[in-house]
């Protein structure tokens, strides 16, 4: 890493630098970037304002006195003349992610390169697998594949019957550019509080849909401390991440009061009116999606950043479909329900099934390259079944397209969100 | 009815009568306290009091006065509660298991413990009600309760709710037990009531006992009932509360082994809690006839064969891991050791591990100062125990994405101090207004036949 001041970033805390350029210094926090170029700093333009209302003063440092001008053009990248020295102050950036690598975890992040993908489809991506007893195998029969179940294939539970729709997500990893659209879209369409900067740095960021950003780990690293350390030059992948809708859902079974459950139509549901906040659900999410109310984040001046809930003009602005949470409960991605049943209602008054592409979620729709596609998978002409080759198998739909994968398929809590593999255009061992 | 052998060690000792029993426990209830009983209280008192304040912030502004973040959702609130149902097992394990296997030695503790386990036990449910996020509804929705909106029903697949089962079980009995073993008591301060007020108080409180032949056949047979019933509550309690993690898909909590390894734990802390409120007792109520060193040499083995227990259960876990194949899982365990809580993990260790290990000397487990500071790192080494299992499982689990780390505020401290100004005030009060040794059954193990003892008073 191109750290040569020794700099180290822990869960946003860091110190601050001062930048020198000709007579101009600016001081600002450090912030280590991997995959930069060594021996640069990089700096956003566009902050320091004193009059940009109660989003935009004050937030940050503004860096255009650094910039000179040549005959008449201003000069944005400087390759001179630039002084970089660490300070003793110590400060704490506000991240929502702090851990930056997903530690070779294949049950998280799946990529194949291009080659292995054309040749071998079939093998290019992990597939955890179960060993059968030889008791299940006499049962199974021919489910059982060298001794070997797919997870899917063993379950303590029923199942759901889900008589009409079957709303599923599929997430093409090689199309997301981690723009953030959805999330932004996201927090518009479903009232999500804006926290501020104090609770972000508190890890308590509200957002339903959030874009993990991983870097690769050196290919040297085996110990999970290597693990940990983004690579000089890492490869990046972002991954939206979002309630997975399980059909296994492990919050449901741990509520005690049965405020999260599951709906006809493969929707994990939360009944903001019966939580009484006891965080389990929230625990037991291996995806850790959820996200609780803290503090009463709506008509609280403490909160003086959530404005879409703290004044009469911002309350104009919320979504009159969506509640506005209360304190205390849990909230997460309703898989945009509102929508959901507008879509079928309008449907209804015409007399007829909801078509494709009548209901989308609010990400999908905002996503610039149609990374997330949304839809019903009972609908074997919808574009999502199309996608992910979808075969009607009984009770359940069989998934068939090679790059559809279901993080942490091991532990069979069978969502509803597909991720699609990414296939990078590289040599094999290339990193 | 009880006949001791002439051959063991008795188990009161200075050549106490009968009368002397009587005089020695309720002089403690009679006379005025001393003057280090005022102070405890105070300090005690003091201790809710700032208590109090957080706990009153927390309620007015929300349980993100904590420093729970998204992904840390459980942290002190359910690590304390886990360690106080855990001291409260030691009581139950006295009263209920040692009783039926006729261990006479447990008849001078078992009031203390019994207490300590009912103010152990408000101690804990305090903080499952606390950590809710509508505390003001969900008191009541856990409960099964008939109701009117709609066919809404608890979710009996939830370990929570079991929980709730469990614990008010667990109340209830150790409530029950424990009072109906003060009725004699009571009677007994009652007959030697000196002024109208306690009189009708401690007659009150006993129920109309006259200690007729009928009033104690009837009282051997509910104790021994009770104890039948509390028997299995020393099992079953912490199984359950160790179903809030097995059941889940977290690693690190989904681990079979966690039934027995919490029982084992419970009754690990419970006896080092009896301890040091035994020993601060016992020097201050000068009951050195009652509680000898017989008695905590006694309690020094139940804790070096608990602690051990505790101590195969933790390599086992971590062969288990490692066993297992599964990466999530393995990684779960390294971290423990050697991640950013690794302070934690090895405070544990040390504490619940290797200290209970000392007690193989005798001279260490027969010393008052050694058993007493043993008891408090047993105690904080069980702390430990639960907030490994509940924070380092949690802040690092299947995504890095939501990797995070679990710091406390003043509120976490401060509502976990509420709970030990509870306890000591409950305990002081107990100390002196209830008979802190069960007379009637202490009388049953000394050597009241010997004429020669007689003389003595």
């Amino acid at each position: 890493m191109a750290n040569d001041l020794g700099i180290k970033v822990s869960e946003g805390n860091t110190v601050k630098l001062n930048l020198q350029v000709g007579d101009q210094i600016i001081t600002l926090p450090a912030i280590i970037q991997p995959g930069q170029a060594r021996g640069t700093v990089g700096l956003a333009l566009g902050y320091g304002r004193t009059k940009a209302g109660r989003v935009g003063t004050g937030i940050g440092v503004n860096a255009f006195p650094l910039i000179t001008e040549t005959a008449g053009v201003p000069v944005l990248a400087r390759f001179d003349n630039i002084q970089v020295s660490k300070t003793d102050l110590a400060t704490r950036v506000a991240h929502t992610q702090t851990h930056h690598t997903f530690m070779n975890r294949d049950f998280v992040v799946q990529e194949t390169t291009l080659d292995t993908y054309v040749n071998h489809p079939e093998h290019a991506f992990h597939r955890p697998a179960l060993a059968a007893s030889t008791e299940l195998e006499k049962t199974l029969g021919d489910e059982v594949i060298d001794g070997k179940l797919k997870p899917r294939q063993i379950s303590l539970w029923k199942g759901h019957n889900y008589p009409n729709h079957h709303w599923n997500m599929a997430i093409d990893l090689n199309s997301c550019t981690g723009c953030s659209a959805c999330s932004v879209a996201c927090q518009a369409e479903n009232n999500v509080p804006v926290v501020g900067k104090e609770e972000v740095l508190n890890r308590r960021e509200m957002t339903w849909i959030r874009i993990d950003r991983y870097y690769s780990s050196e290919k040297t690293a085996k110990s999970n401390r290597d693990l940990e350390v983004a690579a000089e030059n890492p490869e990046v992948t972002f991954q939206p991440m979002m309630c997975q809708h399980c059909n296994n859902a492990p919050c449901e079974t741990v509520c005690p009061v049965a405020a999260t459950t599951h709906s006809t139509e493969g929707l994990n549901q939360m009944v903001y009116n019966r939580c009484i906040g006891t965080r389990y659900c929230a625990n037991n999410c291996p995806y850790k999606v959820r996200r609780f109310n803290w503090f009463k984040y709506h008509d609280n001046v403490k909160f003086p950043d959530n404005s879409g809930m703290n004044n009469d003009l911002g309350k104009m602005v919320l979504n009159p479909d969506v509640t506005v949470r209360s304190r205390g409960v849990m909230e997460k991605c309703t898989f945009c329900i509102q929508r959901i049943q507008y879509g079928k209602l309008e449907a209804k008054k015409k007399g007829r099934p909801v078509m494709d592409g009548e209901v989308t979620t609010a990400c999908a729709n905002a996503c610039p390259t149609e990374a997330i596609v949304f839809g019903d998978i009972r609908d074997p002409e919808s574009k999502i079944a199309k996608l992910l080759q979808v075969k009607d198998k009984g009770e359940m739909q069989e998934i068939h397209e090679h790059r559809a994968y279901n993080v942490l398929e091991e532990i069979n809590v069978r969502p509803n969100v597909w991720y699609l593999a990414k296939v990078r255009n590289k040599e094999e061992n290339a990193s | 009815m009880e006949v001791v052998s002439a051959v063991r060690t008795p188990l009161v000792t200075g050549g106490k009568t009968v009368g002397d029993v009587t005089h020695d426990i309720c002089i403690r209830v009679e006379a005025s306290p001393p003057r280090t009983w005022y102070m405890a209280l105070a300090v005690s008192i003091s201790l809710l009091a700032v208590g109090s304040y957080t706990l009153f912030y927390t309620l007015w502004d929300g349980i993100g006065m904590w420093g729970l973040n998204k992904t840390v959702g459980w942290a002190w609130d359910i690590t304390n509660f886990v360690w106080w149902v855990g001291i409260g097992h030691a009581g139950t394990l006295i009263s209920a298991i040692l009783l039926l296997f006729r261990q006479k030695w447990r008849m001078s503790i078992n009031r203390a413990a019994e207490a300590m386990t009912i103010f152990a036990v408000i101690c804990a449910a305090f903080f499952p009600l606390v950590h809710m996020g509508r505390l003001w509804l969900g008191f009541y929705w856990v409960l099964p309760l008939p109701n009117t909106f709609g066919s809404l029903w608890v979710n009996f697949n939830s370990p929570l709710l079991w929980d709730v089962f469990a614990i008010t079980t667990y109340f209830t009995v150790s409530l029950v037990f424990w009072y109906i073993g003060l009725i004699p008591d009571f009677a007994t301060i009652r007959d030697r009531a000196k002024n109208r007020i306690s009189a009708a108080v401690y007659g009150a409180l006993s129920f109309g006992w006259t200690g007729g032949a009928k009033d104690w056949s009837r009282y051997e047979s509910v104790s021994l009932i009770l104890a039948g019933l509390a028997t299995p509550l020393v099992l079953s309690v912490h199984t359950i509360v160790s179903f809030d993690f097995a059941t889940s898909v977290i690693p690190g909590w989904h681990t079979t082994i966690f039934p027995p390894y919490f029982v084992a734990g419970a009754v690990f802390s419970g006896f080092a809690m009896v301890l040091t409120l035994m020993l601060i007792t016992r020097k201050v109520y000068k009951l050195e006839d009652y509680i000898t060193i017989q008695h905590i040499e006694f309690m020094n083995i139940i804790i070096i064969v608990t602690g051990s227990i505790v101590g195969i259960a933790y390599l086992t876990e971590l062969f288990m891991a490692w066993y297992s194949g599964v990466p999530a899982e393995q990684y779960a365990f390294l971290n423990r050791a050697t991640g950013p809580y690794w302070w934690a993990y090895w405070t544990m260790m040390t504490c619940n591990v290797i200290s209970p290990q000392l007690f193989w000397f005798k001279k260490i487990r027969t010393s008052l100062w050694a058993t007493f500071a043993l008891s408090i790192v047993v105690n904080i080494g069980m702390w430990f125990e639960r907030f490994v299992i509940i924070v380092t499982s949690l802040h690092r689990d299947y995504l890095p994405s939501s990797w995070a780390m679990f710091t406390p505020t003043f509120y976490d401290i401060g509502d976990y101090l509420f709970t030990f100004g509870f306890f000591f005030t409950a305990f002081f009060l107990f100390a002196k207004f209830f008979p802190v040794i069960n007379m009637a059954e202490v009388k049953g193990i000394i050597k009241s036949s010997s004429t020669s003892k007689k003389g003595l008073k």
